[in-house]
């Protein structure tokens, strides 16, 4: 019988066959750890005498709790800080690699792996946080795990998983100009909700996947787990080859030979079988942004603001309300009229280096909107130092954007980047939770293209509402 | 792990649905690097309300959580297990479980029981007419009885056994250290490592 890429991958790992309603015990290749997730996993193996079993599979960034300005400074927030110094302990104390703020290779977890070129295809990778789903990308099985979880990989390098189910997102067609890979997994969320895919290992495939650049696909895998998914998966191509061609950790000559060959084995077989399948045509897409408090609350920027009656669900009807009181929005209010006070280009989502050079292509030229904050935050020290190479970091301070250093940022409100009560926010970031980007604060999640021209005009915006710049500037 | 077989207590109904991990306890909460304490991060925003019913003195001393459907959404966060566990919280029962939250919770001894939501709902009404109501959460014959009640709920059978013998997980899996061993012998040479290249 074929098998889908995510059952390849999950096959290839599989240390022992759990009998009779056990789980598999699964060979993990890749973990990942940050300074939250982490603390209590390592408390735990000193509690119980346990080392780590291979710190040749394992590295550690600082991401969530660091500030992204003045980073020379001893972090001011004490628990923050002591969040932090656990970290640097923990890694010095058990020998895990540590990309420690100020280094080079410090940033977002899941955007330091791909860029080092850790992230390959057929790796199972996993990360005590639920976004791992961004290294599915590349063709590998990633996911989101626990800090009991964590704990049992660092002992064992291992974790006793249930097989999970496999579903296929086809995405048709070619995206029109100005949609994005965020409009597109918005756009998914709303179709399957946000707990459309649970227990699924979301596989995307389909001429608009296949056309998109590696950070394009992350930032359609990372939300997977905003659908309820565990995993998101594409499977690997050239596309996936020439990016990883030369990063530090890829493998090169004859090694690069044989991990292609191995690769290129990846993909689904065509007579696989999904337990769920979803189609969609690309070219009918458009800019999506969200509405509510939930990443499956949105619609094509065209839209309207729903009222709690379009809704059928209850339950839907009940969480649309609860939403458009907290978000304070009017039914029948078209979503172009929304005004922001401020726009958060960043996170794992889409701080990368071709957003911030959508972002700037849109800002370049252009002037900020009267009142309006800006913010950019590179995923990572490299990313921001690529920027600057390249001049972005010039073209967002000169329409008045605040560029900061790297870190999770804004995306939760976790270190000083937050909104204030009320305060209302364009984001390129992965979840609009109540209080998600700190307490009160309202979030409308959108592309990076769509977050620029936010900025520009000062409510919710494409590229295409902005009026041409004119010759010269 | 302690044995989870049967367990009673003042079920508090909370009528939500969707409660996603960030509403469990908030981010500013996660700063912690010790297992325990996390009980003042429990729905703390929610607590901050008057209304709220973990606010009244009745349910104060809930243990076991009636919640609407999609609980445990969002976040990977164990601190959600861990602020209900360590506000005292043994059982939260709901129509449907977020995975990850589900898989947390099985290993931390949380248990978490799929019941119909119209049993929910049945739950919620006997639990608000009766404010302080105690049930009783039986794992080996998987029912809530309580208030006049008796509904059945669902656990899969391993993490039941789990639960029932208060097995940790780290423990089990060295048990197969040899098979971890064997695996490891036949990974191809050019997987990545993460020891720095020069
Ligand atoms: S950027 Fe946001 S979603 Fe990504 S790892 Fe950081 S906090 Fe999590």
């Amino acid at each position: 019988m074929g098998r889908t890429l995510a059952e390849k991958v999950w096959d290839a790992h599989v240390v022992r066959r759990g009998d009779d309603g056990e789980p598999d015990l699964l060979y993990i290749d890749l973990h990942l750890l940050h300074e939250v997730t982490s603390p209590q996993a390592f408390e735990g193996l000193r509690v119980a005498g346990r080392r780590v079993r291979r710190t040749d599979l394992t590295i550690a960034t600082e991401d969530h709790n660091v500030p992204t300005v003045d980073i020379d400074q001893p972090i001011a927030d004490p628990v923050s800080r002591l969040q932090v110094e656990t970290l640097r302990r923990n890694c010095e104390e058990f020998g895990v690699r540590l990309h420690r703020l100020g280094d080079i290779d410090q940033g977002i977890v899941h955007v330091v792996g791909p860029q080092l070129g850790l992230t390959q295809p057929g790796l199972t990778v996993v990360c005590g946080d639920s976004h791992t789903s961004t290294h599915g990308a590349f063709g590998a099985l990633a996911f989101g795990i626990g800090t009991s979880e964590v704990e049992h990989v660092l002992a064992t390098q291992t974790l006793p998983l249930k097989p999970f189910k496999t579903m296929a997102i086809t995405v048709n067609g070619a995206l029109p100009e100005g949609t994005t890979a965020k409009d597109v997994i918005l756009a998914v969320i709303a179709r399957i909700g946000t707990g459309g895919g649970q227990g699924y290992v979301l596989e995307y495939r389909g001429e608009a996947i296949r056309a998109l650049s590696m950070e394009a696909r992350m930032t359609i895998c990372n939300m997977s787990i905003e659908a309820g998914a565990r995993a998101g998966m594409i499977a690997p191509d050239e596309t996936t080859f020439a990016y990883l061609a030369g990063r530090p950790h890829a493998p090169s000559g004859k090694d690069w030979d044989a991990a292609v060959a191995s690769w290129s084995r990846l993909a689904g077989d065509p007579e696989a079988v999904f337990d769920t399948e979803v189609v969609l045509d690309g070219s009918e897409l458009e800019p999506f942004v969200t509405w509510g408090t939930n990443p499956g609350q949105g619609l094509p920027l065209s839209g309207k603001v729903p009222s709690p009656e379009d809704f059928t669900d209850p339950s839907e009807k009940i969480s649309a309300q609860r939403a458009l009181e907290y978000m304070d929005l009017v039914p029948g209010t078209p979503l172009r009229r929304i005004a922001v006070d401020t726009v958060f280009i960043g996170s794992c989502t889409n701080g990368r280096i071709e957003d911030l050079r959508a972002a700037a292509d849109v800002l370049r030229g252009r002037t900020k909107a009267e009142g309006i904050r800006v913010l950019v935050v590179p995923g990572s020290a490299k990313v921001r130092r690529q920027a600057e190479e390249e001049g972005l970091d010039q073209v967002f301070t000169r329409f008045g954007a605040e560029w900061r250093q790297a870190g999770c940022s804004m995306c939760l409100g976790m270190n000083p980047d937050q909104l204030s009560a009320g305060e209302r926010s364009a984001s390129t970031s992965n979840r609009n939770f109540e209080g998600r980007q700190g307490p009160g604060g309202r979030t409308h999640l959108v592309s990076p293209l769509v977050a620029a021209a936010t900025a520009v005009r000062g409510t919710l915006s494409s590229p295409a509402d902005l009026a041409a710049v004119p010759a010269g500037r | 792990m302690e044995k989870f077989i049967a367990h009673t207590g003042v079920g508090v109904p909370l009528r939500r649905s969707n409660v996603d991990t960030d509403q469990i306890i908030p981010a500013v909460y996660l700063k912690r690097v010790t297992r325990t304490g996390f009980e003042d991060g429990l729905f703390a925003a929610w607590r901050n309300q008057p209304d709220f019913v973990l606010n009244a003195d009745a349910y104060r001393s809930g243990s076991v959580l009636v919640a609407g459907p999609d609980f445990g959404t969002g976040s990977s966060r164990e601190h959600a297990v861990w602020a209900l566990k360590d506000y005292g919280f043994r059982v939260v029962l709901s129509s449907r479980f977020a995975d990850i939250f589900r898989g947390n919770s099985g290993k931390q001894g949380l248990l978490t029981g799929v019941v119909d939501q119209a049993d929910v709902e049945r739950l919620w009404k006997v639990l608000e007419d009766a404010p302080g109501t105690s049930v009783t959460v039986d794992l080996r014959e998987r029912t809530v009885t309580g208030g006049g009640l008796s509904v059945p709920f669902e656990v899969d059978d391993y993490t039941r056994w789990r639960l029932l013998e208060g097995l940790d997980d780290i423990g089990l899996t060295l048990q197969h250290v040899d098979a971890i061993a064997q695996f490891e012998q036949q990974r191809p040479g050019w997987l990545p490592t993460t020891l720095p290249v020069p």
